[in-house]
């Protein structure tokens, strides 16, 4: 081999990369007139790969709060605020979610609504605590994400100790469940939650009889189901997601069992009812915050997204509106958008949301969220009770 | 490899390009593409070792994003809050390579029996015992922290020069991301000297007669065990290496890192580019990291303005571009885009070895 | 004990699948020596074909015995074509090549057919329609399924069929012929390539029957369904003896005993160091120490170690 060979290649990468310039380019900002301040929120979830459609619905929900933040006409300190979102798509891949996070970086925004999973918004969470970039996710759970020390990292989302924690005593107290198994998926969302519903049933005094364990791709989970079936529970706790929910609770009552089924946000959808049929009657799930109909403009919300976008709110779209308006708000206190300014404010900010009062802890968690219990009954997901949480503004 | 007059001014230009390439990427597309060179390199030395396990030595591995795992995991554990050990780079990173070269023999030993298809499932099936390992060791002992990763582990640096931090130097700003890449660049240019250097020594060779035939390599003296699980330990090593870089530029690992798609898309890259020419695996690696984000970037918005929605997703496009170029490729070009001249010639057809033979002839008279 | 039983049951049935597709990597093997990777993604397009045969029939208020006998060979028809467009696509020109090259083909037909089957029916799960109410039956303290009963019992019956056809038949005797010696078959008359053809297509009909039986079982189909289940029946046709047909069926039911007997019962003999976490391990270890050990299978006649 003769480096003459490698010339060519050179001059190939070069070639590419320019290929690929112009379509990179995010839209170009020009201020029309020069008192109007443009501020520029960076949002990111996969909009590409398994997950694009709830990483699409997220970014309906930043957009319907942008788009209202410039019907409105928000002034901070004064000057008449235009606000622009650059939306990038970090296809659920924590390497794509660094580049995502160096590119919104470089357009130097204002602030980050993102990422949608765990996996992603920790690793971007240290490009953005660098570069001092104020980030809140709507939708990452993973406790993690604000033990890291940033001071940059917020969640306008129950964590999965929140959430485990409040699925671990309505298992125990409510439902009055003494013999639990528990099942997680081994992804990072379901053993997070799984992990912490076992501590907070242990602390009720439940006993765990079996613990479990499956993949996100499995569809076959008779012999642990049969396994738990040995153990004699009252419930069955799964965490993980509707695609293994479905069939798990079907294989569940195949083989005879009338325990409880317990999962967390991951089972609340519409999906898990149409797989399971009539064995999803009388299945439990939470979702983190109010039900949108008992809140202030969160009705008015779920109307407006529909009228929008031509679909219903995928999942975590109401708490993307939510984030971005925490944001809005500690600007407008701040009176300036500078990340450096308006920072030390956003963890201090009170919000009604369309998904609970919105307040963060010293970490930057969701202070006190709010979370509900919904029931399968008649084929419908239907709320049961909301616990915990900051009262909300009720509705009616 | 030979260095003429002709080839130095070459060689001092391209270095110098090489070296300058970054900010010309920064000026003309900003930070976010030099991230991506970074991830780059780190890919090409996944491909280089890789390479001599499949180009040289025609051991398919389809496992072999598990050395890359051991390397990052290495890292990770020895430079987190997660022991709360915070060691430093000299001895986190050869410990990683050493680790994963360990690994390679673990993997090597048991399957030297084994050729051709029956390796590349039991390869496979490695590299998934691993990560499923480090997706459930966080009980009873928390060893990996299972499926939540490691998070906040220590960012490069040498002494008390920190890599992820911005340094002035002659006037000019070096960002992370460019301190980043000439690192990754020095290891890389490292993997590729010894890849050169191991393709012309009397291990390469040996290799590639274990390619070949390994009957006859068997018979003509050499010893097929040791080189084959030579093989295995050397394209770990590399594999580690990458790891452990990776682990402190990302500042997290967890297993969906390390999924059988990436085995797949390492593999890819060799094939695509040329198995056993160096040239050839880098190419392959520069093009697979750079055409899926042209892909995001030009099949979205190319769907939209012609059918005014988006009809496929360019995801699942970019995958079934990957599958059909590794059809096409084996089909039209076995030897891949940049073939070696040698392994052009063994997957020639039968009937043009004549004239090939006589092209190395006149080859040898130049 | 009916726990145990129970167990069983749930590795019987597994099994039995297992053992259908593993049919599928066993003949293709014992005649090319070839592993054919992209079979299990067969079984994932035999499963989505019937799916969507049956939603339409089921929709035009086809009687239900009617509908699933449809849509059934409807799959089993697709399957085959399937079979015989990836033998002739991307194997066939590839016969003399070396061995890396068909290996390399075949992962990107896996491929490819997963990704064509994700932009066709979607990436969601899709529920299975059962338009048979699916009793339970007791069975001396297990639980099972009229459909679990139907699926050991079909695949008994196809495998009884196989073996007539390869043992009985003019073709089979020609398969055999081929599997033992390609070319002095061809020099006996034995027209090759419709040999091998034929063989890809026995073995994407049974596949489609195996997706077919996966997908009433559990009632959900999706694009990925596929791919461990294809590794898993190749690590049972490994372990039954590759390239032996009984081999391939007695695999298939020890792996799925296997599986289900230590995804049950290896957390309370571990004290819960091990537990169902590790599940997909076993298979893996299984095929590892099957080669290792024995490398020719549990009744595996050919070396497996065939260059």
């Amino acid at each position: 081999m003769s480096f003459n060979k490698i010339s060519p290649l050179l001059v190939l990468l070069v070639a590419v990369i320019s290929a690929g310039c112009g379509k990179t380019e995010t839209q170009v900002v020009q201020p029309k007139d020069t008192d109007e301040l443009v501020v520029k929120i960076g949002a990111s979830a996969p909009l590409t790969g398994p997950q694009a459609h709830i990483g699409k619905d997220n970014e309906n929900g930043t957009r319907m709060a942008i788009d209202d933040a410039n019907a409105k006409g928000v002034t901070i300190a004064g000057k008449k605020v235009r606000f622009e979102l650059l939306s990038e798509d970090d296809q659920t891949d924590p390497k794509a979610a660094t580049i995502v996070a160096q590119k919104l970086v470089d357009a130097k925004v204002n602030g980050v609504i993102g990422h949608l999973n765990s996996g992603t918004t920790i690793p971007a969470s240290r490009i953005y605590s660098d570069n001092g970039i104020p980030q809140i996710s709507p939708s990452a759970t993973a406790v993690a994400y604000t033990a890291q020390g940033y001071k940059t990292a917020f969640r306008v989302m129950a964590n999965d100790a929140q959430q485990g924690k409040v699925l671990g005593e309505y298992a125990t107290k409510n439902l009055g469940a003494k013999k639990i198994a528990v099942l997680d998926d081994r992804t990072a969302y379901g053993q997070g939650i799984a992990d912490e519903f076992v501590k907070a049933a242990q602390a009720s005094g439940a006993e765990i009889v079996s613990r479990q364990y499956t993949t996100d791709k499995a569809i076959d989970f008779a012999s642990v189901l049969t396994s738990i079936k040995g153990k004699h529970p009252d419930l069955v706790f799964f965490g993980g997601m509707d695609p293994q929910g479905a069939p798990m609770v079907k294989q569940l009552r195949a083989l005879g069992m009338k325990t409880q089924f317990l999962m967390g946000d991951g089972g609340y959808t519409p999906k898990l009812i149409e797989n399971a049929g009539a064995a999803a009657e009388g299945t439990y799930a939470s979702l983190p915050g109010v039900p949108l109909d008992k809140m202030q403009g969160g009705r008015d919300f779920s109307t407006r997204y529909e009228a929008q976008f031509k679909q219903p709110i995928q999942l975590y779209a109401p708490y993307c509106y939510d984030a971005v308006n925490v944001m809005i708000a500690a600007m407008q206190q701040a009176g300036s958008a500078e990340p450096a300014k308006y920072l030390p404010l956003l963890g201090k900010v009170v919000h009604d949301g369309v998904t609970a009062k919105i307040a963060f802890d010293e970490k930057g968690d969701l202070k006190g969220g709010a979370i509900t219990m919904y029931q399968v009954r008649q084929g419908k997901w239907q709320a049961v009770e909301t616990m915990g949480g900051t009262a909300p503004v009720a509705a009616h | 490899m030979k260095f003429n007059h002709q080839s130095k001014p070459m060689l001092a230009a391209f270095a110098a390009a090489l070296l300058v390439l970054p900010f010309i990427i920064d000026s003309l597309l900003g930070h976010g593409w030099v991230r991506i060179a970074d991830f780059a390199l780190l890919y090409i030395m996944l491909a280089l070792g890789l390479n001599i396990v499949v180009g040289y030595a025609g051991l398919l591995d389809l496992g072999y994003i598990a050395f890359f795992a051991v390397g990052a995991y290495t890292y990770a554990l020895l430079g987190s809050p997660q022991f709360g050990l915070h060691w430093p780079i000299w001895a986190v990173l050869p410990l990683g390579a050493l680790l994963a070269c360990f690994f390679g023999v673990l993997l090597g030993a048991p399957t030297l029996r084994l050729r051709g298809d029956y390796l590349a499932i039991v390869t496979l099936g490695f590299g998934e015992i691993i990560r499923i390992f480090m997706n459930n060791l966080n009980a009873p002992v928390n060893i990996t922290n299972g499926p939540q990763g490691i998070s906040s582990i220590d960012p490069l640096s040498m002494g008390g020069f920190s890599f992820s931090k911005t340094h002035e130097l002659f006037g000019v700003d070096f960002t992370a991301v460019h301190l980043h890449y000439y690192l990754f660049l020095g290891f890389t240019l490292l993997v590729i000297f010894v890849s050169l250097r191991l393709q012309h020594s009397r291990i390469g060779r040996a290799w590639m007669a274990i390619r070949e035939d390994e009957v006859a390599a068997n018979a003509m003296g050499i010893n097929t065990r040791n080189i084959k699980l030579l093989a295995f330990a050397m394209g770990a090593t590399f594999g580690g290496i990458s790891g452990g870089l990776f682990a402190g530029f990302q500042g997290f690992v967890s297993p969906e890192s390390f999924s059988l798609m990436e085995s797949v898309m390492i593999l890819c890259m060799v094939v695509l580019g040329g198995m056993g020419n160096i040239a050839g695996v880098v190419l392959g690696g520069v093009l697979l990291v750079i055409l899926p984000e042209a892909f995001r970037h030009g099949a979205g918005p190319l769907q939209q303005a012609l059918f005014g929605k988006i009809v496929v997703d360019p995801e699942s496009l970019r995958m079934l571009m990957f599958g059909l170029a590794l059809i096409l490729v084996m089909l039209w070009r076995p030897a891949g885009l940049w073939p070696s001249t040698q392994r052009r010639r063994e997957l020639m057809p039968d009937e043009t070895v004549a004239q090939q033979e006589q092209d190395t002839v006149y080859d040898a008279a130049k | 004990m009916d726990i145990l039983f129970q167990q069983i049951v749930n590795g019987l049935v597994q099994g039995s699948v297992y053992a259908l597709v593993a049919l599928g990597y066993t003949m293709v093997y014992g005649i090319l020596g070839l592993i054919n990777f992209a079979h299990g993604e067969v079984v994932m397009v035999g499963a989505m074909v019937a799916l969507t045969v049956l939603q339409i029939l089921l929709a035009a208020a086809l009687s239900s015995v009617l509908a699933v006998l449809c849509s059934l060979m409807v799959a089993v028809a697709a399957c085959m074509a399937l079979g015989y467009g990836i033998e002739r696509v991307a194997y066939r020109p590839l016969r003399n090549a070396p061995r890396l090259a068909p290996l390399i083909t075949a992962i990107g037909v896996s491929i490819v057919l997963q990704n064509l089957a994700m932009m066709i029916w979607g990436r969601e799960y899709h529920a299975f329609p059962m338009p048979f109410s699916n009793g339970l039956h007791e069975l001396g303290g297990a639980i099972i399924t009229d459909v679990q009963i139907a699926i050991v019992l079909i695949a008994l019956l196809m495998m009884a069929g196989l073996m007539l056809l390869i043992h009985r038949s003019r073709f089979g005797r020609s398969m055999r012929a081929v599997a033992e010696n390609p070319s002095a078959a061809a020099l006996m008359g034995v027209d090759i390539n419709r040999v091998i053809s034929a063989t890809f297509m026995l073995g994407s009909a049974l596949a489609a029957v195996a997706g077919f039986m996966v997908s009433a079982n559990y009632g959900i189909v999706h694009y990925y369904m596929g791919f461990m289940l294809g590794l898993k029946a190749f690590t049972a046709a490994v372990l039954g003896g590759i390239g032996n047909l009984r081999g391939a069926m007695l695999g298939g039911v020890v792996l799925g005993l296997i599986e289900s007997l230590g995804a049950g019962y290896i957390g309370d003999l571990s004290g819960g160091f091990f537990g169902s976490n590790y599940q997909d391990v076993f298979a893996f270890f299984v095929l590892i120490a099957v080669l290792v050990f024995r490398p020719s299978g549990l009744l595996g006649e050919r070396v497996a170690e065939r260059a």
